[in-house]
């Protein structure tokens, strides 16, 4: 069956912080809800914990890591899932349970398999 | 090519269509199937013409594109080292059920919400409307290769993200069919502002819903609008190519036949909506009402008005409430058009909302037609209109001078 990575983006928030408690909520009750499709996932610190590296010239070439996410926006990347589902239609029905989709938006993108 | 060529050639085409959707099920591909009906087909058009039309040709067909299809994965298979996995056995002679869920599905996947709709418009034409990508390319106006590369991608979405090959639950079916429903109303659109090659590939598509779901309004109401306003194709531009107002087309070169269709349709989709009419059914009932009028003037101003209403009803857009406006000047006055028209908001920037106001002055005989008709080609009136309607206010205002506009002729 195919895999599919579901990635929240969805306004930053750190986990460890008492309001994230509610919203967690939300999450563990997707989570249980959804645990026959979740093969793996995890949620993420908040963007100001992200390092960006970046390889200049190409392969071999000079290591450069900057402070902060790929791409500042309101919407962060906060974590995901890796479902396996029947098709496309099954996992966008199972991302629109993510509360993430709530307030924020999920990519579905289908995992190559290269045990294919 | 001869009539009897022709004859032959779209029969090909048809059941091409039908047998794609058959191999699209059975190979989960959409590229294999194609290329392996494309080949039986170009068969087919080699040998038909010459041997006679075999007694099942969608069962030809189908066994010619199946070998081919094989004969591809077996090639793959040995190239990537592998065994070829065995393809489950197509019947020869698929029962007309399994054929309708199978062209269903390939409706549904080309119309697929996960594809961009421009996409979508380009794999509806291509596999339900049996255009080539050349064709497909120059109806949209598009690079073949720009079209090549869209249409690969929307394939290859189709394949890696594993868009299901099927019709959608009951549930879902309402939101899904709106979708196919504006695609195939898309394509008609773009075939009316005159490409006429796409006005024909949207009729089929149409009829092909309509024939596939024979109880959904939507279906039903979208064939009714398509047929209605396709009944006046030969009047809608003159010799020279110049688009012809509906109120002064020769009723008579209008198609009875597609009326009656019509009518017949949008009766069948009112009778399904017991409550709230479908938007499509009330469009096609509106376009019926005037295919129905003898002339201009006695088109039935009451019942094109109250149908306004019921589509208000449904969607209430400043655009619909622009066209019940004009319908109100022809049943009321030019005066009680132009009121309607005047209070509606957000239209500045509507080419056709300055016409009209343009028009309607015009009759009212006041001089600031001009001027009205002049935001109406800044804001892209399309020449033709923006001529026809000069030439009146010029013609009855000899004094007028309508700026914006050299003479032409």
């Amino acid at each position: 069956m195919p895999q599919y990575a579901a990635i929240i983006f969805a306004s930053d928030v750190d986990p460890t912080k008492p309001e994230a408690a509610d919203m967690m909520k939300d999450y563990h009750e997707f989570h249980d809800g959804a645990q026959a499709v979740i093969r793996g996932g995890a949620a993420l610190y908040p963007t100001a914990t992200a390092t960006t590296v970046r390889v200049t010239g190409g392969k071999g070439g000079d290591i450069v890591t900057s402070d902060g996410p790929y791409a500042e926006t309101k919407e962060a990347l906060t974590g995901f899932y890796l479902l396996e589902c029947a098709d496309l239609d099954e996992a966008v029905k199972v991302a629109a349970r993510i509360p993430g989709a709530w307030d924020g938006a999920i990519e579905v993108r289908p995992v190559v398999d290269f045990g294919q | 090519m001869t009539h009897a060529g022709d004859a032959v050639a779209r029969l090909v085409r048809d059941e091409g269509t039908r047998v794609l959707a058959t191999l699209v099920r059975v190979t989960g591909s959409v590229d294999l199937a194609e290329d392996a009906v494309q080949d039986a087909v170009v068969r087919a058009l080699e040998t038909w013409p010459r041997d006679g039309v075999p007694g099942n040709p969608r069962g030809w067909l189908l066994v010619a594109a199946r070998r081919r299809a094989v004969d591809v994965v077996r090639r793959e298979a040995k190239r990537l080292g592998k065994e070829a996995d065995a393809m489950p056995a197509v019947d020869p002679f698929p029962d007309p059920v399994s054929v309708r869920d199978d062209l269903l599905r390939l409706v549904f996947t080309c119309c697929h919400p996960a594809l961009s709709l421009d996409a979508q418009v380009a794999l509806a034409l291509r596999t339900l409307g049996g255009l080539s990508t050349l064709e497909v390319a120059r109806a949209l106006l598009v690079p073949e290769a720009t079209m090549a590369k869209r249409l690969t991608r929307a394939k290859q979405k189709i394949a890696q993200a594993h868009i299901p090959y099927r019709v959608p639950s009951a549930e879902e079916l309402p939101a899904r069919l709106s979708g196919v429903a504006s695609t195939v109303y898309l394509i008609f659109n773009e075939g009316y502002t005159g490409r006429g090659q796409l006005l024909a590939e949207a009729v089929r598509l149409a009829r092909l819903l309509a024939e596939l779901m024979p109880d959904e309004p939507t279906a039903l109401g979208l064939l009714a609008l398509v047929l209605l306003q396709d009944a006046r194709r030969s009047s809608r531009f003159d010799a020279s190519g110049l688009p012809v107002l509906l109120a002064e087309q020769d009723r008579s070169a209008w198609d009875f036949e597609l009326i009656k269709e019509g009518v017949a349709l949008v009766g069948a989709g009112l009778r399904r909506t017991p409550s709230v009419p479908n938007a499509y059914v009330v469009q096609a009932a509106i376009a019926a009402c005037h295919d129905l009028a003898p002339s201009y003037s006695e088109t039935n101003w009451d019942a094109v008005i109250s149908w306004y209403d019921v589509l208000l009803s449904i969607q209430d857009t400043a655009v619909i409430r622009l066209n019940r406006a004009a319908a109100v000047a022809e049943r009321d006055s030019p005066a009680a058009g132009l009121a309607l028209v005047d209070a509606l908001r957000g239209l500045e920037e509507y080419p056709w909302w300055h016409a009209s106001r343009a028009e309607l002055l015009h009759r009212l005989g006041s001089p600031s037609a001009a001027g009205a008709l002049e935001r109406a080609v800044e804001t892209g009136l399309p020449a033709a209109h923006a001529a026809h309607l000069r030439a009146r206010i010029q013609k009855e205002n000899p004094g007028e001078n309508v700026r914006g506009f050299t003479e032409s002729g």
